[in-house]
């Protein structure tokens, strides 16, 4: 890929202004979801976009003491980690690309937006904001140890390759990796991990607007905030697409195969928002006991399963 | 219309400040959030901070220990932020205004002109509060034609009285 190139492909296609455009439009369907189960009408569709605007014209207030490269810096990074995800997901389904170890960068990549909120929690120099941050952290340390675990299924099943690329053309040629019973209990672990990275309800205990009034996210206002909004509707793109790709079937190379890509993404996303809608949010002792007891027993096991798929004695 | 007023007017997050109140105009504030009034199909949101909000619902009226605070969320409150004066005792302080611990009312804590609207009533009607609301956001927009004179607070008959 030239310069030229990739630079269309990271800034345009399938790059930050197509997941802007379609994490906007795919969070306003959580939002109508949302509404629709509430039994209300809920917001109209440009309302992300609006959201965003507004944020953008309103004045900036750093607190006293904070420090204003951290203060700054946490949502640029957090935007930073989501638009590379989404593009490198994009450009393995879309466009075929690829280099050697694209899982594992996208995997730590996945990591910066709840690090930028960590980072701006702890930067904002108030006691709740710390609350938060500290929150946020003892929840990544619990959901990334089934994460990365159920992330070994594929790699397993596809003989070792770390290639998004590869990952998808052996699920075109063999069927999706779902189809398999290691592949099913990785897809269901895979969905309460995903949850808790969006940093949706159950798992919303960071930015918990009753309890710690609004969390790490506490002293954000204007540009910074609608930084930190647009990076979590990109993140309804990037991740389910993630999971899409790597343990759902891809988006196939036929017309049909497509079609049913955008299904599954979709049904991927209902899911997260009935969820969403109908669970109260855990205490954040409890959601690590869920991803260090039930979450991870269940990945070791996908792993096992995996294992004794490929290689039966 | 500029794109940052007319981006305010579509999605005014609303922050919930009780000076004192009995509570009854808080509850019918989050009536306007449930099925039958839902402001959130206008873009309201309740937010958690105040620093995320662009009005100020305020109910209650002042006492000692909620006016300072009162006048410290509105300095907190990123600017352009509205005040929706909720209720009789926010517009006046109503029947506590000769208690032994009310300070002034609302619109002379806040400086002049922060006062957007107010809305009368004990409580209020949602279907009052959601018209307030819609002529706060048409006073945004008649601000930014022509800007307003700071208004006097006051006048010296009140201050005759006091």
């Amino acid at each position: 890929m030239t310069l030229p190139q990739a630079l269309l492909a990271f800034l345009v296609f399938p790059g930050f202004l197509f997941i802007a455009i379609v994490g906007m439009v795919v969070s306003w369907v959580d939002r109508k979801v949302t509404a629709r189960v509430q039994y209300r009408v809920g917001p109209p569709l440009l309302q992300p976009l609006w959201d965003f605007l507004k944020l953008m014209g309103k004045e900036t207030v750093i607190p006293r003491g904070a420090s204003p490269l951290a203060f700054f810096g946490a949502p640029l990074i957090g935007l930073a980690g989501v638009t590379f995800v989404g593009t490198m997901v994009g450009v393995a389904v879309f466009l075929n690309q690829g280099f050697y170890g694209d899982l594992i960068v996208a995997l730590y990549m996945l990591v910066l937006p709840s690090l930028a909120v960590i980072m701006g929690g702890i930067a904002s120099k108030n006691p709740l904001a710390s609350v938060g941050a500290s929150r946020e952290m003892k929840l990544v340390v619990g959901y990334e140890l089934p994460f990365i675990l159920i992330l070994c299924v594929p790699v397993i099943k596809a003989g070792g390759t770390l290639e998004l690329t590869k990952l998808l053309e052996y699920q075109y040629q063999n069927g999706s990796f779902a189809a398999s019973a290691s592949g099913v209990i990785a897809l269901i672990v895979a969905i309460f991990c995903i949850q808790a990275k969006m940093a949706l309800v159950p798992f919303d205990q960071a930015e918990a607007e009753t309890e710690v009034m609004g969390g790490a996210l506490v002293e954000y206002s204007g540009p910074s905030l609608a930084i930190f909004k647009l990076t979590k509707m990109m993140m309804f793109y990037a991740v389910p697409m993630f999971v899409v790709a790597v343990l759902w079937g891809g988006f196939g190379t036929t017309v049909a195969g497509t079609v049913l890509g955008v299904v599954k993404y979709l049904v991927l996303v209902v899911i997260i928002t009935l969820m969403r809608n109908t669970n109260p949010r855990l205490r954040i002792e409890h959601a690590v006991q869920f991803f260090w007891g039930l979450m991870t027993l269940s990945a070791l096991a996908a792993v096992a399963a995996a294992l004794v798929e490929t290689y039966p004695f | 219309m500029g794109i940052a007023v007319k981006a305010l007017m579509k999605s005014p997050w609303v922050f919930h400040v009780s000076a004192g109140s009995c509570n009854n105009c808080d509850i019918e504030i989050l009536d306007c959030l449930c099925p039958r009034f839902d402001i959130e199909r206008f873009g309201a949101v309740l937010v958690g901070s105040v620093r995320h909000a662009d009005a100020l619902l305020v109910t209650g009226a002042m006492n000692r220990k909620s006016a300072r605070r009162v006048r410290q969320l509105y300095d907190q409150a990123a600017k352009p932020c509205l005040v929706i004066a909720i209720g009789a005792c926010a517009c006046g302080q109503g029947i506590f205004r000769d208690s032994y611990s009310m300070v002034q009312p609302l619109d002379e804590v806040l400086p002049p002109g922060a006062v957007t609207v107010y809305v009368p009533g004990c409580p209020p009607r949602p279907e009052a509060m959601i018209a307030g609301v819609v002529k706060a956001l048409g006073q945004l927009v008649a601000d930014q034609k022509e800007p307003p004179e700071p208004h006097p607070v006051g006048t010296e008959k009140d201050a005759a009285d006091a």
